[in-house]
């Protein structure tokens, strides 16, 4: 048996899209096997920074070798991803995790060209949404929202049938939120896919709920290892039809991609 | 045969229980070993030690449970496990198929769980028991059991009892006289001991101005914790006959040997595991290079090397 491990890949890009969001683009194994929705382990350099950082893979090129990553600095970790050079080498494990599926939910038929598909994108949860928006099939109709700057914009309309931008500052689209743009747009889909902060998540799954929509949700939680074995990036799911009925599941490892009615939010 | 010639011995004797080699997972790093299966060959492992299980489910505290700190990180998991039934059903067969030693880490809030727990125990193919009396993220039984001279004499003689395995009693070191409590687990009749397990400490969250860990406290491991139980493996090794399994920020070959050399018959390997899911494996490979250059025949001849 072959054993997986760390990798180096070789940074192509890096660069800064706003002044807390960055760009990455690397060099890695072709066929790594992505699945939209995973994500990779990034590590530091810095010894004293020991845990890896798990980074939402935005598009992945399987024949020419290549990963996108949209991530943004927070703190000492990412900043020092964020001043890495062109063709330095940085340190990968993955893909890790559970990705979106792309099949309809008998898991047999792709979705249908003909199908409404709703994708809902908060924040620096909206860049994993752009290889799933290329690789789903259907009418795909794209909200996205932002605090005051946008990202991504102009590669979700290259692939979607639609896309909406709410900010909350009003700098750009609609003032508002994805909820707003959700009230305004009379949408029917017949499917769901979403990715951003708690709070929104938790709206859009209230929504889709109402609705009888079916949903798959990707969640963010803080991990450490990132392969399932530390169970500190737990969400609390639904294991039965009643209030106590719950268990904790591991976001990197059963995850980050959830069924939308197993979630429990607080 | 010369002695460059010969492949180097890293078989110990730890407790009765012979070991392949002393590098083996610190409980709660490794799970049951499942989610490291497809990073590193489980046959190479001196031992697998299980993460801790109680005799019902654990559900564990409320996130975030975790924070990095300066060369370390905190954790406050609080135990979450799914029970001995659950863990006799689905782990200990995944175990059997591999060529290893196993562990298994007894959580418990009362000397009653313990027992319990031990007691399902019995008739299992089980090499070892660790006692997991050091927990600092549960509020009750766990640490205070391992920071109460008294109580750790008693749970361990308990649990003993219960017992056809050897027992090891996996320490605290959030206590003033580590060496009072090993001195205890030892008269109680403990087969070794395990030192340590994660030191008590916090992060504040400077944007919510609020602790950052959601059970406020949480338990410190990784390098930045390796001299303190560097430190205490040496003195606990000076004043006890039963063996020690060090534990503490071993991430390199280099670091597992500084605590054999003050006294540890085995290590166990934590927080490493989150940075290179292969890295025990490299400890091991470390070694046997190490023992090859160094012209020793086996590791044995190492431990406590330090104290002469």
């Amino acid at each position: 048996m072959v054993h997986k491990s760390i990798e180096k890949a070789l940074i192509l890009k890096n660069q800064a899209l706003t002044p807390e969001i960055h760009e990455m683009v690397l060099g890695v194994k072709t066929t790594l096997g992505v699945t939209p929705g995973q994500f990779i382990n990034l590590y530091c350099k810095d010894g004293s920074r020991l845990l890896p950082r798990p980074i939402s893979i935005s598009e992945a090129d399987e024949k020419g070798g290549t990963l996108r990553l949209i991530y943004k600095v927070l703190g000492k970790g990412t900043e020092e991803f964020a001043n890495l050079q062109k063709y330095e080498e940085i340190d990968y494990l993955g893909p890790l995790g559970k990705g979106f599926t792309l099949e309809k939910d008998d898991g047999k038929t792709e979705t249908q060209e003909t199908q409404e598909i709703l994708i809902i994108g908060g924040g620096v949860g909206v860049p994993p949404l752009l290889e799933l928006s290329k690789q789903l099939k259907g009418k795909k109709r794209v909200l996205l929202g932002f605090e005051k700057e946008s990202i991504l914009i102009e590669d979700f309309k290259k692939v979607a049938t639609e896309v909406a931008v709410a900010t909350t500052t009003g700098d750009e689209g609609i003032k508002g939120t994805v909820m707003d743009l959700l009230e305004q747009g009379a949408y029917a889909p017949k499917k769901i896919y979403s990715c951003g902060p708690k709070g929104m998540l938790k709206a859009v799954q209230a929504w889709g709920r109402e609705r009888n929509i079916p949903m798959e949700l990707s969640l963010e939680e803080r991990m450490a290892c990132g392969i399932g074995a530390c169970l500190v990036c737990t969400c609390k799911t639904k294991e039965g039809p009643h209030e106590e009925d719950w268990s904790y599941k591991r976001v990197c490892k059963d995850g980050p991609v959830f069924k939308g009615d197993e979630v429990m939010f607080e | 045969m010369s002695k460059s010639e010969k492949r180097p011995n890293l078989a110990v004797k730890l407790s009765g229980v012979e070991l392949k080699n002393p590098i083996m997972p610190a409980s709660g790093t490794f799970g049951s070993g499942k989610e490291f299966d497809e990073y590193l060959d489980l046959n190479r492992l001196g031992m697998v030690v299980t993460k801790g299980v109680a005799d019902v489910p654990w559900k564990g505290n409320a996130t975030p449970r975790v924070a990095e700190t300066y060369g370390g990180m905190l954790n406050s998991v609080g135990l979450q496990n799914p029970g001995i039934e659950h863990f006799i059903r689905e782990d200990i067969p995944f175990l059997q198929n591999y060529n290893t030693r196993t562990m298994v880490n007894i959580a418990g809030r009362s000397i009653e769980e313990y027992v319990r727990v031990v007691t399902a125990l019995q008739n299992q193919p089980v090499d070892l028991l660790e006692l997991n009396i050091s927990c600092p993220n549960i509020k009750e039984g766990g640490v205070a059991f391992g920071t109460d001279v008294d109580m750790a004499y008693r749970v361990t003689k308990k649990v003993k009892e219960a017992s056809r395995q050897p027992l090891i009693v996996k320490l605290s070191p959030n206590v003033t006289d580590i060496v009072a409590v090993a001195k205890a687990c030892e008269a109680a009749g403990a087969d070794g001991i395990s030192l340590i397990n994660t030191l008590l400490g916090m992060k504040m969250d400077i944007k919510t101005r609020r602790p950052l860990l959601a059970n406020t406290f949480g338990g410190l491991s990784g390098p930045a914790i390796k001299p303190v139980a560097l430190r205490m493996v040496y003195q606990v090794a000076k004043e006890i006959k039963i063996p020690i399994i060090g534990i503490g920020g071993i991430t390199t070959w280099e670091d597992a040997l500084e605590f054999i050399l003050a006294g540890a018959t085995a290590v166990q390997v934590g927080t490493a595991n989150f940075r290179n899911p292969r890295v025990m494996v490299e400890i091991i490979e470390g070694l046997e290079n190490y023992l090859k250059e160094e012209n020793i025949d086996g590791i044995e001849e190492l431990i406590g090397a330090g104290h002469e």
